[in-house]
């Protein structure tokens, strides 16, 4: 059994990502980066497979500069077995749309029973990668998964919903995104780390996969960002002082935002 | 192990490469991660409840990092001595406790096997202390011997093919919960060289005759059980013994000389916990109206600790590069040592201090770094041993 892991190398979440004024991207140089917290939840997902099915191979793809071999690297230490870095700068300003179409032809030659992916990244957001690469590679794609089985050559998730979950499955080959309540990631044994720089990684361009640099990146690129804006600062809460109704008045603040 | 030649000491005193590779940085990274994460969270709860840290330290060994510095042929990870003293600290700086037991594992437990032992004797012992199943621990103390480490009196008597050990240690670092103990022995009273009358062996636990004390209730490093350990008649094979007849003294020498580095990388940690600690504190903390970081007073007490720190930990680093060329460190690792003792005790007391009366109150973990300091200027060679170290290295230079 094959099975791919979408993975991005991102500015370190803890952080405010900085903004180029003129490109209106994302800076990447001079940041901290890693792998994405929340592809962690997806290689762990895929461990526990491979896990549970010796033999399965698990493979990491991500597509950015040559510096996100490092996400890579970190998914190879946590045990995956082989990783795929897109990397040319054709693809320099890519839109959701292109990053899928390209991803799903570097997925496609890996031949996967399942692609397995964050539900969006943390940085950019768009939550549209692994619904185009669903639609690429002409498979199923099951979202928001908090937990997930394989039986039978189907996949079966349960999806997160606000009020509870709904149970659903695919069969096989199918795309499967899930949330970071699906387990918890293990840290990389020190001897992973060792090894994982003798794990293969293949490295492509645009081209290798078959795509004019015209279709790629910020030219090929159909969405355009217009501008950013720092969230709204956090508003000053509401101080109750207690005349002998604070305990109600807090229990309906709390109803009110449906908590209790 | 050790070269003794004097010109690639010297080299290695003039010469010092603290760069990490790139693995080495991953693997940084990756200890800093676990030891924020699941370490430090604990450190309060294993002070309070003394409670030996079980799953943490399984954790560890699941990860590697209880055989770090010790060959891939034994189940180790083959990595530095370098990123071994960065470990211990990293560990240390989130629980003063928990980082002790992977240091007293691969200094005191594995070491004097690694260096003295048979390829019979490492197969058989260190795979199961790199894996942290089975820790490793040394007993020389005993309550009338400690700085006089030959003053022992815990005897071994050879009958065939075996030894009978009688006699007792006391403050055992994970006594108890190891399974092998690096023990020192009289083998040969009637000799006039002190130095010539000792023998090590390796006891396991469950041999009959030995048996522990309760856990003893200690200052600080409180999750980590100290003992005393009791030999009644405990036979050994001739194949555990370490060495040959009259090696002990030299063994529990060489072993201490490298062991120092841990103590000092814990002291560093602690003080480096410390430090973090109180600034987080101090730049919150208003007085007269300000912070109190913007007084002076305050600046230059962080500034020293911060100096101090940093010294210490390069003296740690420099031992540790030493001892990872294979050359002589006893020196080096006694400063190292000394200084970085010494200076946890003088940060944590100074943060303290800076913390005020929110310092003196268990809520606040000031206390608890304090109280974790002061052994690192007792245990594995107290600081006025170090000195004698220093200064007779320094003597036996000039004399030659």
């Amino acid at each position: 059994m094959n099975i791919v892991v979408c993975v991005k190398q991102v500015p370190e979440p803890t952080g405010t990502n900085r903004i180029d004024p003129k490109s209106l991207r994302i800076l990447r140089e001079g940041v901290d980066s890693v792998l994405d917290p929340a592809d962690e939840f997806s290689i762990e997902a895929a461990l526990q497979i491979q896990e549970a099915n010796p033999g399965t191979n698990v493979v990491v793809v991500s597509m950015g500069p040559d510096r996100a071999l490092e996400a890579i690297r970190r998914g190879l230490a946590m045990g995956a077995n082989k990783g795929v870095l897109v990397s040319d700068a054709n693809l320099a300003g890519s839109d959701a749309l292109t990053t899928a179409k390209v991803l799903a032809a570097a997925i496609k030659r890996e031949n996967p029973d399942l692609v397995l992916c964050a539900t969006e990244s943390s940085d950019a957001y768009t939550g549209m990668v692994p619904g185009g690469i669903a639609h690429h590679l002409g498979l199923p794609l099951l979202s928001y998964a908090k937990k997930l089985t394989l039986a039978g050559g189907k996949v079966q998730i349960e999806r997160q919903t606000e009020a509870g979950f709904q149970r659903v499955e695919a069969q096989l080959p199918a795309v499967v995104t899930v949330t970071g309540s699906i387990n918890t990631p293990r840290y990389p044994a020190l001897k992973g780390i060792m090894q994982a720089k003798k794990k293969p990684v293949d490295q492509l361009t645009a081209a290798d996969l078959g795509f004019s640099p015209e279709q790629v990146g910020e030219k090929g690129a159909k969405e355009k960002v217009l501008g950013w804006a720092p969230a709204e600062q956090r508003k000053a809460g509401t101080v109750i002082k207690d005349d002998g109704t604070a305990a109600t008045q807090i229990a309906d603040f709390l109803a009110q935002l449906k908590v209790i | 192990m050790n070269t003794t030649d004097p010109q690639a000491a010297k080299r290695g005193r003039d010469e010092i490469n603290l760069q990490l590779n790139e693995t080495e940085r991953e693997i940084m990274q990756v200890i800093r991660d676990f030891a924020r994460n699941e370490v430090k969270p604990r450190a309060a709860e294993i002070d309070a409840t003394a409670k030996f840290p079980e799953d943490l330290v399984k954790k560890m060994g699941e990860l590697g990092l209880m055989g770090l510095p010790l060959p891939e042929e034994y189940g180790g990870l083959g990595q530095s001595y370098i990123l071994f003293a960065l470990m211990i600290e990293e560990l240390c700086a989130a629980c003063a406790t928990t980082g002790l037991v992977p240091d007293v594992n691969i200094s005191l437990g594995a070491e004097p096997i690694l260096m003295f032992g048979t390829e019979e004797q490492k197969q058989r012992w260190l795979p199961q202390m790199c894996s942290g199943e089975k820790l490793g621990a040394l007993a020389i103390t005993e309550p009338g011997a400690g700085s006089d480490a030959a003053g022992i009196k815990t005897t071994a008597v050879r009958d065939g093919d075996e030894y009978v050990i009688n006699g007792s240690k006391v403050f055992i670092t994970l006594g108890g919960v190891a399974e092998t103990y690096v023990t020192s022995t009289v083998t040969n009273p009637e000799l006039k060289d002190k130095h010539r009358h000792m023998t090590d062996f390796v006891v396991e636990k469950g041999t009959p005759g030995l048996s522990f004390g309760q856990p003893m209730h200690k200052m600080g490093i409180t999750g980590s059980p100290t003992v005393e350990v009791f030999y009644d008649n405990v036979r050994v094979p001739v194949s555990h013994r370490l060495g040959e007849e009259g090696d002990g003294f030299k063994i529990t020498m060489d072993t201490l000389d490298a062991g120092r580095i841990g103590v000092a990388a814990q002291a560093v940690g602690i003080a480096r916990s410390a430090l973090e600690d109180c600034l987080e504190y101090a730049t919150q903390r208003k007085q007269f109206g300000s912070a109190i970081t913007s007084f002076e007073g305050i600046q230059f007490m962080l500034a020293d600790m911060a100096t101090a720190i940093d010294a210490a930990r390069l003296l740690t680093l420099r031992a540790a590069y030493l001892h990872n060329q294979g050359l002589p460190c006893a020196r080096e690792s006694s400063m190292a040592k000394l200084f970085a003792g010494d200076t946890a005790m003088k940060v944590t007391t100074d943060a303290l201090q800076i913390f005020g009366g929110y310092g003196y109150i268990k809520e606040y973990p000031a206390e608890r770094h304090m109280r974790d300091a002061k052994i690192t200027q007792i245990y594995e060679g107290t600081q006025q041993i170090q000195r004698l170290v220093i200064a007779r290295d320094l003597l036996k230079k000039l004399r030659a």
